[in-house]
């Protein structure tokens, strides 16, 4: 009895791997290879700086936050096959929306308003590129700059302070024990993102419109808004990356996230989430967080310039997105009978 | 005769200057299987996609037993039990078999609000999808695999199972065989008459003359846009079929 069990699990355990190593191979754990690699090296060479000491593991758990959120949207907006340029100003307005409406109506209204300012953002981005059948690349690219400028008129390219306590601790100053909240609402966006890619309908369905429109189509998916749906989840998550922000500074900025939009890029892509849509992994796009903001932090503790760091970092970009990205004639059977 | 499945009356569709189809009526019957002729370009697929609802004819009418509806959605037709394979229109490569044969038809948990919020039975989808496969004699390797990694042939045979699994009524099948080896061909000419023992109401475009004569009973042949004829196959031959495709002899 025991035994036929034992022979069950074994053999539904190599069904599942041939699956998996067919299925794109090696390449799927590329992202999770790289980060242990990566970290190895860096406790290495950085052993005596302490790389791996508990503050700067927090530290680059903190930097991360922010990168990890924003990927896990921006996962949602590729496996649509669309894209979001304007996260990175969105982050901005947030930040500022949250300054503003936290100095009135207190954390939890700021915030809010924060984060349903960002959702109105994917709303307009949605719709502007499905009814008006602009690129999202393009329309995205046009509301870049347009939040970004109104970002800039909101305080006169001032910072404007947060003086609430109770919000600088929820969205990052503060800590549950060791943990910083920042890493706990990393785990809440990864969770919630995982659980609708895989376990909702909606998950399958934004997969399947973004693979192959005209089939997803043809089966009766409503294709507009689940397009619609997916850039809102990742201007949602860019605003909510902007209160996480907001709230670990205790300012709204005009320029915060500002120069995000390429590392969240990376970050999704080198997690495995393909560019062309239909393919999506959110523990793939957090880990590539993960391994952006480790990068920022050891090449900082190497004692690298700011222009050798951008150096090294392309590099390792691309070196990256190269093992993990699979060309797309790959995965269609050739061998047709 | 029993009373059609499903009426065409007078379809037209156009795409700016060009006429797809003009004027166009049909029926098909339970139990039948209509095979839909024409050269390339004769409006063979613009039909089915009208049928299907992914395209809206300019006039006509199309009826389910007796009833005309607008079928504005390819949720209408499949509400109405009209199944489709378009050609290369129909699977999505990332996703697997059984997410496949689900697709916009997922089954949930977790009740009324587990249905609200698309709660994925995922157990259940591939039980499900085992036993209809079963059934249907195709055999896939794991359930759980993209279908772009499979063959044309099992892929093909998943887009057929998928419409034979729920289409009850209607099945339209735009060149199911295209592009297969000669046994899964074969498979996949099994599966129509099956569905046509069973009382389904089929209609089938291809372009072999073998293939339509030994699974059709009857004949609609197109010719740029418009009805060139209408044949019992017991009455013609297939060089009497090939001759109306090509024009030669008016229907």
């Amino acid at each position: 009895m025991r035994l036929h069990v034992l022979a069950k699990a074994t053999s539904r355990l190599r069904q599942a791997w041939i699956d998996r190593s067919e299925d794109g191979g090696y390449r799927r754990y590329v992202v999770y290879m790289a980060f242990v690699s990566i970290l190895a090296v860096f406790a290495l060479i950085l052993w005596d700086d302490g790389f791996l000491s508990w503050s700067n593991l927090l530290n680059i758990g903190r930097q991360a936050a922010p990168i990890a959120v924003m990927a896990v949207g921006m996962a949602f907006a590729l496996a649509s096959a669309e894209i979001d340029l304007s996260i990175g100003s969105t982050v901005a307005l947030s930040s500022l929306v949250a300054a503003v409406m936290v100095a009135d109506y207190g954390f939890f209204v700021g915030a809010l308003a924060a984060v349903l300012v960002g959702a109105s953002v994917g709303l307009v981005n949605g719709l502007v590129a499905v009814k008006i059948r602009i690129p999202s690349f393009l329309v995205t690219l046009g509301t870049l700059g347009i939040i970004s400028g109104i970002a800039r008129n909101m305080n006169n390219l001032q910072s404007m302070p947060i003086r609430n306590d109770t919000f600088s601790a929820l969205f990052g100053a503060g800590s549950l024990g060791p943990i910083s909240s920042l890493v706990i609402w990393t785990a809440v966006a990864f969770a919630v993102g995982h659980f609708a890619l895989h376990h909702l309908r909606w998950g399958r369905h934004v997969l399947a419109t973004g693979a192959n429109r005209a089939s997803a189509k043809a089966a009766g998916l409503n294709t507009d808004r689940i397009r619609i749906s997916a850039l809102m989840v990742s201007s949602t998550a860019a605003a909510f990356a902007g209160v996480l922000l907001a709230g670990r500074l205790a300012i709204g900025r005009h320029d915060l996230g500002e120069n995000d939009l390429l590392t969240v890029i990376a970050a999704v892509v080198i997690g495995g989430t393909s560019l062309f849509g239909g393919r999506a992994s959110i523990a793939g796009a957090v880990t590539g967080a993960l391994i952006m903001a480790m990068l920022n932090n050891g090449l900082i503790l190497m004692g690298l310039e700011v222009a050798d760091q951008l150096i090294a970092r392309g590099f390792i970009i691309i070196v990256a997105v190269a093992l993990s990205m699979r060309a797309p004639s790959e995965s269609v059977g050739d061998d047709v009978p | 005769m029993t009373a059609p499945a499903l009426s065409v009356r007078n379809i037209s569709k156009s795409f700016r200057a060009v006429q797809a189809l003009d004027d166009v009526s049909l029926d098909i019957h339970p139990g039948r299987v209509t095979a839909l002729l024409g050269d390339n370009g004769a409006g063979k697929s613009t039909l089915v996609k009208c049928i299907a609802g992914v395209y809206q004819p300019d006039s006509g009418t199309i009826s389910v037993d007796g009833t005309v509806h607008r079928i504005a959605t390819p949720d209408v037709a499949r509400s109405l039990g009209v199944e489709t394979v378009h050609q290369n229109l129909s699977l999505i490569d990332t996703l697997n078999v059984a997410e496949n044969l689900f697709l916009n038809r997922e089954r949930t948990r977790g009740g009324g609000f587990g249905a609200r919020i698309g709660l994925l039975n995922k157990r259940r989808m591939l039980r499900e999808c085992e036993s209809t496969l079963a059934k249907l004699g195709i055999v896939i390797p794991s359930l759980r695999r993209p279908v772009g990694l499979l063959s044309g042939g099992q892929r093909q045979a998943i887009a057929i199972g998928r419409a034979v699994a729920w289409g009850q009524r209607i099945v339209l099948l735009d060149e199911p065989a295209a592009a297969l080896g000669v046994e899964q061909a074969q498979r996949v000419m099994d599966l129509i008459l099956s569905l046509r023992d069973a009382g389904v109401a089929v209609l089938l475009i291809t372009h072999n003359m073998d293939r339509v004569t030994a699974v059709s009973d009857n004949a609609v042949i197109l010719r740029q846009g418009r009805k060139a004829a209408e044949v019992e196959l017991d009455q013609v031959s297939k060089d009497d079929l090939v001759a109306f495709i090509t024009g030669a002899k008016a229907g």
